[in-house]
C-alpha cells in the first residue's frame, strides 16, 4: 500500500469514513501516521466541545462559589471538590457504568456511547478545574477596580459584566490555558476506560495502542502520536496567546502576564 | 470468616454483607489497595531523585548534559503522561530483555525482531518463563514503579529547575564572593534554600501523583480499578456463594470516595506541612 492510498483509505478511518479493516500486517510508517493521525479528530470533538460548554458552566460555578447563600455556595464547593479530588479514569469508570445502568432501566440509552457519555463528563471535568481557575481569579480582581466602579455608580449586574468579569478572565487567561492543554491530553483518556470504542473508531492513542500491540513495537506509533500531540500543543498555545494578547491590549506590554507552563491542573 | 457465614443464603442482609465483604477474593482487592500507596511510597522518592537530577542536568554547564536535561524536563509539557506510560512500560521490558540477550546469547544468530514478533533467547527473557507467577506480577509492578517515577521525575525536574531559579540571585553571588566554588554553592547555599520555594509544587505533584494511580491498570498491574470491575460484575448463583447483580457502580464509587478522602487528607497535611515552614520566611506560604 502507497502512502496516497494510505492517506485515503485511512484519513477519515476515526468518523467510519475509508476502509472498514484496519491494517493486519506489514504495517507501513505511512499507515500508521495517516491512521493515527486520523484519531485527532475525536481529541479535537472532545476537547473543543468540553472547553466551550465546560466555560460557561465554569464560568457560572465560579460565580455561584462567591455567593453569600449557602444554598447557592455549598452545591459549587461539592462540585469542584468531587471533580477536582477524585481522578478522571474513575469519574469515566463510573460514568460508564451508571449511564449501563440507566440504560437497563430504558432511558437515555445514547449516554453509554463515547461520543455523549464521555463528552459529558469532560465538560463536567474541566468546568470544576476552570471554575476553581476563575474563582481564584475572581477574588484576586484589585479592590481599587470595584471602588472606581462604585464612584462611577456601577454596582450589581453591570459591575460584573463591565468590571469584573472581563479582569477575572484576564487573570485567569494564563492558568486557563494550561488547563485548556490538560483537558485535550485528557481526551486520551475515554476509549481506555469503559467507554467502547464502535467499529474500531478511536482517538489517537487508540489507534497507537492498536499498532504497539499489533507489532510489539512501541518506538513507532507513541512517538508518532508525541510529535501530533506537539502540534495540537503549540496550536492551544497560539490561539490562547492570541486571545491572551487581545485581553491584554489596553495594558503595556512589559506589564502583561505571560503564559507560563505550569503542571497543577493536570488530572 | 466469621463463624456464620458458613450458609451465606439464610443470613439477613447485614450479616450478608459482613460475610460478603470478607470473602477470600474482596480481599484481592483491599490488598489492591495497599499496591497503590506501595507505589506512592517508592515512586515519590524515586521521582524526587529523577526530578532533582534532571534539574541539575538542565542547568550544567556542560552542553550535551544541559541538553539531555533540558529535553527530559520539557518532555511532559506537550505530550499526555499516557503516552508515556504506555510507552515505556515496553519500551522498557523489551529494552531489559534485549540486553540480557546480548549479554547471555552473544552467539543468536536470528534477529530479534521478526516482523511482529519480539524474540530473544530463552534464557534471556525476564522473568525466565519457567519462573512462578509471583514473579512476573512483581516485574510488571517494578516496571510500572520504574515507569511513573521517569514521568512524574520530568514533573518534579520542572518544579525543581523552577525553584532552583527563584533561590534569589544575590544568595549565590554572596556565596562567591566568599570564595565558594560553583559546586559548593550549589550544595551549600543553593539546594538547601530551593525547598521551600519548591513545596507548593511539589505538593501539588503529589496530588497529581494521587490521580494518576488508577492508571496502573493500564499498565498490565492487577490494580483497584482491576479488582473493582472483577469484583464488582454480575455473579451468577450457579458460580458464587454470593450471588448479585451488577455492582461495578458501588465499586467505583466507593473508589472515589476513596480518592476523595485520600487528596482531601493530603492537601490538609500539605497545607499544614507548607505554613509550617513558610513561618519566618520572606515568602507568603500560600504559593501554590
Amino acid at each position: 500500500m502507497t502512502c496516497g492510498e494510505a492517506f485515503l483509505a485511512y484519513a477519515l478511518r476515526s468518523i467510519g469514513i475509508g476502509e472498514r479493516l484496519l491494517p493486519r500486517s506489514e504495517f507501513s510508517l505511512c499507515q500508521e501516521a495517516v491512521l493515527i493521525g486520523s484519531g485527532i479528530l475525536w481529541n479535537l470533538y472532545f476537547g473543543l466541545l468540553a472547553l466551550f460548554f465546560g466555560f460557561f458552566i465554569a464560568n457560572a460555578v465560579a460565580v455561584a462559589k462567591t455567593s453569600k447563600h449557602p444554598w447557592l455556595r455549598k452545591p459549587a464547593d461539592a462540585f469542584i471538590l468531587v471533580f477536582r479530588g477524585s481522578p478522571l479514569f474513575i469519574q469515566f469508570f463510573l460514568a460508564y457504568f451508571t449511564f449501563l445502568a440507566v440504560k437497563q432501566q430504558g432511558y437515555l440509552p445514547w449516554l453509554t456511547a463515547a461520543q455523549w457519555g464521555a463528552l459529558l463528563v469532560l465538560i463536567l471535568n474541566t468546568s470544576a478545574y476552570a471554575a476553581q481557575i476563575f474563582h481564584g481569579a475572581l477574588m484576586t480582581v484589585p479592590k481599587g477596580d470595584i471602588e472606581a466602579a462604585s464612584a462611577y455608580g456601577i454596582t450589581g449586574w453591570p459591575l460584573f459584566r463591565r468590571i469584573l468579569w472581563p479582569t477575572t478572565m484576564r487573570l485567569a487567561w494564563p492558568s486557563y490555558t494550561n488547563e485548556a492543554i490538560f483537558l485535550f491530553q485528557a481526551t486520551t483518556l475515554v476509549f481506555f476506560s469503559g467507554f467502547p470504542a464502535q467499529g474500531q473508531q478511536g482517538d489517537m492513542l487508540y489507534y497507537a495502542n492498536y499498532f504497539a500491540d499489533k507489532t510489539f513495537n512501541p518506538f513507532v506509533p507513541y512517538p508518532i502520536v508525541a510529535v501530533y500531540f506537539v502540534i495540537l500543543t503549540l496550536g492551544i498555545i497560539g490561539i490562547f496567546g492570541l486571545v491572551n494578547k487581545w485581553l491584554n491590549r489596553h495594558i503595556p506590554q512589559d506589564l502583561r502576564r505571560r503564559v507560563r507552563y505550569r503542571p497543577q491542573l493536570i488530572r | 470468616m466469621f463463624s456464620f457465614c458458613s450458609e451465606p443464603d439464610t443470613l439477613d442482609s447485614l450479616r450478608w454483607f459482613a460475610c460478603y465483604l470478607t470473602t477470600g477474593v474482596e480481599f484481592n482487592l483491599y490488598l489492591s489497595l495497599g499496591t497503590v500507596l506501595a507505589l506512592l511510597a517508592i515512586t515519590a522518592p524515586a521521582a524526587l531523585v529523577f526530578g532533582f537530577l534532571g534539574a541539575m542536568a538542565s542547568r550544567s554547564h556542560f552542553l550535551p548534559l544541559s541538553l539531555l536535561g533540558k529535553i527530559y524536563t520539557a518532555m511532559v509539557r506537550g505530550v499526555p503522561d499516557i503516552v508515556y506510560f504506555l510507552f515505556f512500560v515496553i519500551a522498557l521490558d523489551q529494552g531489559l530483555e534485549w540486553t540480557k540477550h546480548q549479554i547471555v546469547c552473544p552467539d543468536w544468530t536470528e534477529p530479534i525482531r521478526q516482523g511482529a514478533n519480539f524474540i530473544v533467547c530463552p534464557q534471556a527473557k525476564i522473568p525466565l518463563s519457567t519462573s512462578p507467577q509471583w514473579v512476573h506480577e512483581v516485574y510488571n509492578f517494578f516496571l510500572a514503579v520504574f515507569t511513573f517515577a521517569i514521568v512524574f521525575g520530568a514533573f518534579a525536574a520542572n518544579v525543581l529547575s523552577g525553584a532552583m531559579a527563584a533561590v534569589p540571585r544575590g544568595q549565590i553571588e554572596t556565596a562567591e564572593a566568599y570564595g565558594m566554588t560553583h559546586r559548593q554553592a550549589f550544595w551549600r547555599i543553593l539546594v538547601p534554600q530551593m525547598w521551600l520555594y519548591a513545596l507548593p509544587g511539589l505538593s501539588n505533584l503529589w496530588m497529581i501523583l494521587i490521580k494518576a494511580t488508577p492508571l496502573l491498570f493500564l499498565l498490565g498491574v492487577e490494580d483497584i480499578v482491576y479488582w473493582a470491575r472483577e469484583l464488582g460484575g454480575t455473579k451468577a448463583a450457579k458460580f458464587s456463594a454470593y450471588p448479585h447483580p451488577d455492582w461495578r457502580i458501588w465499586y467505583f464509587l466507593g473508589l472515589l470516595v476513596f480518592y476523595l478522602l485520600f487528596t482531601k487528607v493530603s492537601e490538609y497535611v500539605l497545607t499544614r506541612i507548607n505554613r509550617r515552614l513558610a513561618r519566618g520566611q520572606s515568602i507568603s506560604g500560600n504559593m501554590a
